[in-house]
């Protein structure tokens, strides 16, 4: 699927091969500055490489339509991103960015459960939790059902239990879709129960 | 206009208005405020500087010509971008200098000629008597708008770089992910023009208008031109500044759609 040759980034990141599956779960473990968020960034198209190439099912990330691949590649930033607005609203943000059909009320309470929360849609999001923000915008991506999830740090903030759970819907659904996940985590728990595989940045 | 109704103001008038100056620099030295410098160097440069004008636009008057005019017109502009470069407070990539350059011409030079061919429509249309007071007005507001939406998009785009980023990662055009910072741009570069709209003629009369009612134009003739003055500067603020959102959005983001690391 993805597959990366010679890459250099800045002083950052150096890879000189690496080669991701379809269908299947990475986890990205590695030091705090280690470049894991860079190395997501890069496979998003948010950075561009010095050197190298980056290949998305075939073709070089350079001649496909960085938007597009966004949508298709759809990818969860480290800090938990909340607008202004409802929980729904929030939800429903990552779908009307893709310009994509938005979710109806019965996914949305779909998800909410899935990710272990308990409150009502109208609520505004700035007042949650840490925590809570986290798995608001984990669940705008899981509801934006795409081909693979880029996910940086998904469940830093919550609880070894709660953390567990959640990933454990998440990623439930994303098989049944044959959907690609790609997750950095510090959490050796995480990265034990559901990694097929385990890429380190750690040399 | 009449010469008869302007009441000429002797040599010795006009410098007793200095003691305003006077006034102010002695409560200021009194209180132990360290302001003198300034109030000595903003009396010499204001008078200094309009007298200079004076003898500059008497000079204009007196050879009317389009190519005169025309280049006083281009030095106002290209005084305008730079005043807007050096004020953003910032160092300026050549992508968001380049918005400006257009924005700024062409937002000012349309209202201007729809300004004095449409609404005034004088005749010969270079006449410097009436193209470069215009001119300044319609150029000066554009530049105080343009500064305003510059540094308020630039700066509010360096502090939410991850909330952008974070919204191009999940598919978002450029121009939707950086939408509120925008029209919050906007919204600070108009507001100042709106709300001296709301405040015209009850908290204050406009210099022009009182220049003119002094100098004995009737103030109902004033205030029509007080109206169509300030239509106009709407209209070339809010031009100006939309031209520049609009570039902006591609002047800040590669073609690869990824916010620029400098801007
Ligand atoms: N755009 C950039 N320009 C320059 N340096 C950068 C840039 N982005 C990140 N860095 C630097 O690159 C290094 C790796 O950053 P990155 O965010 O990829 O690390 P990380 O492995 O995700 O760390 P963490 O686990 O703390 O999230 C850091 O030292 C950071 O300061
Ligand atoms: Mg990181």
């Amino acid at each position: 699927m993805y597959e990366l040759r010679n890459i250099k980034y800045k002083d950052i990141l150096t890879i000189d091969h690496l080669q991701l599956e379809e269908g299947k779960v990475s986890c990205i473990t590695g030091k705090s500055g280690t470049g894991k968020s860079s190395l997501l960034k890069l496979l998003n198209s948010i950075y561009v490489p010095d050197s190298g190439e980056i290949t998305y099912y075939g073709s070089p990330l350079s001649e496909i339509d960085p938007i597009k691949l966004r949508r298709e590649a759809v990818m969860l930033a480290q800090a938990p991103l909340i607008f202004p607005g409802t929980i729904e609203e929030n939800l429903q943000a990552g779908l009307k960015f893709a310009e994509k059909e938005l979710a109806s009320a019965q996914e949305l309470h779909q998800v909410i459960e899935r990710m272990e929360l308990s409150k009502d849609l109208g609520e505004n999001a700035e007042e949650l939790s840490g925590g809570e923000k986290q798995r608001i915008a984990l669940a705008r991506v899981l509801l934006m059902r795409a081909r693979v999830y880029l996910l940086d740090e998904p469940t830093s903030g919550l609880d070894e239990n709660t953390e567990i759970k959640v990933l454990r819907s998440f990623i439930d659904e994303s098989r049944k879709n044959k959907s690609t996940v790609l997750m950095i985590t510090h959490s050796i728990a995480a990265a034990e129960t559901f990694a097929d595989r385990e890429i380190s940045l750690d040399t | 206009m009449e010469e008869q109704g302007i009441i000429n103001i002797e040599t010795w008038r006009l410098i007793s208005a200095y003691i305003f100056v006077l006034i102010l620099f002695f409560i200021v030295k009194a209180r132990g405020i360290n302001r003198e410098r300034q109030i000595i160097i903003a009396t010499f440069r204001m008078t200094i500087q309009l007298i200079l004008a004076g003898y500059v636009l008497t000079l204009l008057f007196a050879h009317s010509h389009p190519v005169l005019t025309i280049v006083v017109l281009i030095i106002m502009a290209a005084f305008s971008i730079h005043t807007i470069f050096r004020q953003a407070g910032q160092p300026l990539s050549s992508h968001v200098k380049k918005a400006i350059i257009v924005s700024m011409s062409v937002g000012s030079f349309v209202c201007l000629f729809y300004f004095n061919f449409v609404i005034i429509h004088f005749t010969p249309w270079y006449e410097p008597r009436y193209f470069i007071p215009i001119a300044g007005m319609i150029i000066g507001n554009s530049m105080t708008g343009i500064t305003l939406a510059v540094k308020t998009l630039l700066d509010s785009l360096r502090s939410n770089r991850d909330q952008i980023e974070g919204a191009l990662m999940l598919g978002a055009t450029p121009k939707s992910a950086i939408k509120p910072y925008v029209d919050n741009a906007f919204d600070s570069a108009i507001l100042p023009t709106l709300n001296n709209m709301l405040g015209m003629g009850i908290v204050f009369l406009p210099g022009m208008m009182t220049g003119q009612i002094l100098s004995g134009v009737s103030p109902l003739l004033a205030i029509e031109y007080q109206i169509v003055v300030l239509l106009g500067i709407l209209g070339s603020v809010s031009l100006a500044v939309i031209l520049f959102l609009l570039l902006a959005v591609r002047a800040l983001f590669t073609t690869k759609a990824q916010l620029r690391e400098d801007f």
